[in-house]
């Protein structure tokens, strides 16, 4: 990272793959960057403070809130977002379970809702607890019904369409 | 948001070195960044600390040291975490969300500042985010406030669930500064608000937290940690217990217990811990010394339940843990 001046930065950040550099202000958020100067609008700004999960995606593949995280801290690290775990051409197997459970109404927060989905599987597989597994000694964490529940529970829906995320998670996922 | 300038620090030297006057360290951002937005901060510069130390590692004696850039997450799913010091797992995994504790560090997990929705309000007065201004909670919306080290001037609560964990562990905090190295209790790192809310922790500025470490303690393999809040997840906490326990014959032969949610600061109920100390371990028992920790609560009008609902969550709580 380079910087121009005072409160200005170069940033070199992968999206989906492809090396994404820009000129931005200090104070611009990941979520500006990837809507903004990348152009890509899958992510959505809900609250913009931490509190609803719509703007989440995946920095080394772990799941973080765009809108807290500055653009200059994922400085040379490796995003993903919506665009990137898969296409109309190619949905990813999530997306297919999204729909076929009604897993949405509006959309507004379904991009945050399948990344978050697709990290929280990883998280259980590399044995991260939470606060309804039984088992701490268990070095990985099987998905029941309660466990998905509680590990979206960083994901807002308005629509109220949590039944039918559950359900698309636990039949990708679940135990 | 007010302009700043921002730079990673490649090591704690450097840290130190560059956090000059106005500039603040940033963690994973999870609270800086938004207190920013808002412009209850205002710095004018950012040291980025979280590339510094991060990963478990063993201590000679036989306890662990965390490095401050640790996320939250790298702890609750360290193996050593888990298996004897469960109730830090759990209160990790009781704070925040998924994403948020993925992006947290330790440094910042202790430094996070108080939720009181008067401090984050530019439009109330509060003694703590501009002094002498006055508390509008005290008369205000203060259901979710402390009833423990409080002060006429401020009544916020510490909002932590992992320093309610630390501070029954008797976690030490490992500390750089430009006056050098040194370590304090996590129990003596934040202050009582008493005349001066704004001052909320020991350190001095430019004073970098590089890591935190947990003594071994055989009783702390059985512990656990229990949040009661508005919602079953993603809520700060009311209540909450970290505690341990052994029983020998019938008697505590050892306890911790530490609150959330109620107090100031993390609290380590030392009152109650003393009273249990060779009493029966009965139900009643514990209540009975719960609420001896609780003789000094100064509640305000609409948390005075906390008084009543503190002790029973504790005595749940150990009665879970006798085996
Ligand atoms: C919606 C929401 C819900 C939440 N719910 C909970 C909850 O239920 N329970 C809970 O416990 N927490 C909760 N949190 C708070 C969260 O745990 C904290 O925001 C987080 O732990 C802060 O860590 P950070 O690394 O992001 O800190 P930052 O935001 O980066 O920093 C916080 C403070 O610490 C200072 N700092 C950071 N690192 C260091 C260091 N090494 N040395 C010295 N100073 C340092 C910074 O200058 C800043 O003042 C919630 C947060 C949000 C946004
Ligand atoms: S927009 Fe980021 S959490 Fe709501
Ligand atoms: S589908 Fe509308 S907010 Fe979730």
């Amino acid at each position: 990272m380079e910087h121009d001046g005072i409160s200005t930065a170069k940033v070199t950040v992968r999206v989906n793959g492809s090396s994404q550099s820009a000129a931005i202000d200090t104070r611009t958020s990941l979520l500006e960057l990837i809507r903004q100067h990348v152009g890509l609008t899958g992510t959505k700004r809900g609250c913009n403070q931490g509190a609803c999960g719509a703007c989440t995606v995946l920095i080394d593949d772990q799941r973080v809130l765009s809108c807290l995280t500055l653009a200059v801290q994922a400085d040379g690290r490796e995003v993903t977002t919506i665009e990137g775990i898969g296409d109309t051409t190619q949905l990813h197997r999530l997306q297919s379970a999204f729909i076929d459970h009604d897993g949405f109404q509006c959309g507004y927060c379904t991009a945050g809702q399948i990344c978050s989905g697709v990290a929280l599987a990883s998280e259980a597989a590399a044995g991260v607890p939470s606060v309804v597994t039984d088992d701490l000694h268990a070095d990985e964490v099987d998905l029941s019904l309660a466990e998905i529940r509680e590990r979206m529970s960083g994901n807002l829906c308005r629509c109220g369409a949590h039944n039918g995320i559950i359900a698309a998670i636990s039949e990708v996922y679940g135990s | 948001m007010r302009e700043f300038s921002y730079a990673k620090a490649v090591d704690p030297e450097e840290a130190v070195r560059l956090a000059g006057t106005g500039a603040r360290y940033l963690g994973g951002g999870t609270n800086l960044v938004d207190l920013m937005r808002e412009e209850i901060e205002t710095p004018t510069a950012l040291i980025d600390v979280s590339g510094l130390a991060q990963g478990i590692t063993e201590t000679p004696g036989g306890g662990i040291e965390i490095g401050a850039a640790t996320s939250n997450t790298a702890v609750a799913a360290h193996p050593r975490v888990r298996h004897d010091y469960p109730m830090l797992a759990r209160a990790i995994v009781s704070g925040a969300s998924g994403q948020l504790r993925n992006m947290a560090t330790v440094g910042g997990n202790l430094l996070q500042r108080t939720r009181c929705a008067y401090f984050y309000d530019e439009a109330a007065r509060c003694n703590k985010r501009s002094p002498v201004s006055g508390c509008d909670a005290r008369e205000g919306f203060h259901r979710a406030h402390a009833v423990l080290g409080v002060s006429e001037q401020c009544i916020a609560t510490h909002p932590s669930d992992m320093c309610v964990a630390l501070v029954a562990l008797d976690a030490q905090v490992d500390i750089l500064g430009p006056a050098g190295a040194r370590a304090v209790p996590l129990e003596q790192l934040h202050r009582e608000p008493g005349d001066t809310p704004h001052l909320e922790t020991v350190l001095a500025p430019a004073e970098l937290i590089t890591a935190v470490r947990l003594p071994q303690a055989t009783v702390a393999a059985n512990s656990t940690y229990r949040k009661v809040r508005d919602r079953a997840s993603y809520a700060f906490a009311l209540v909450s217990v970290a505690a341990a326990l052994r029983v020998e014959d019938g008697t505590v032969s050892e306890v911790r217990i530490a609150l959330g949610g109620v107090a100031s600061r993390p609290w380590r109920a030392h009152l109650a811990e003393r009273e249990l100390l060779g009493a029966p371990a009965t139900a009643e028992s514990f209540r009975r010394a719960a609420e001896t920790e609780f003789r000094a609560a100064r509640p305000s009008r609409d948390n005075a339940f906390k008084v009543s609902l503190a002790p029973r969550v504790v005595a749940d709580v150990l009665e879970g843990l006798i085996r």
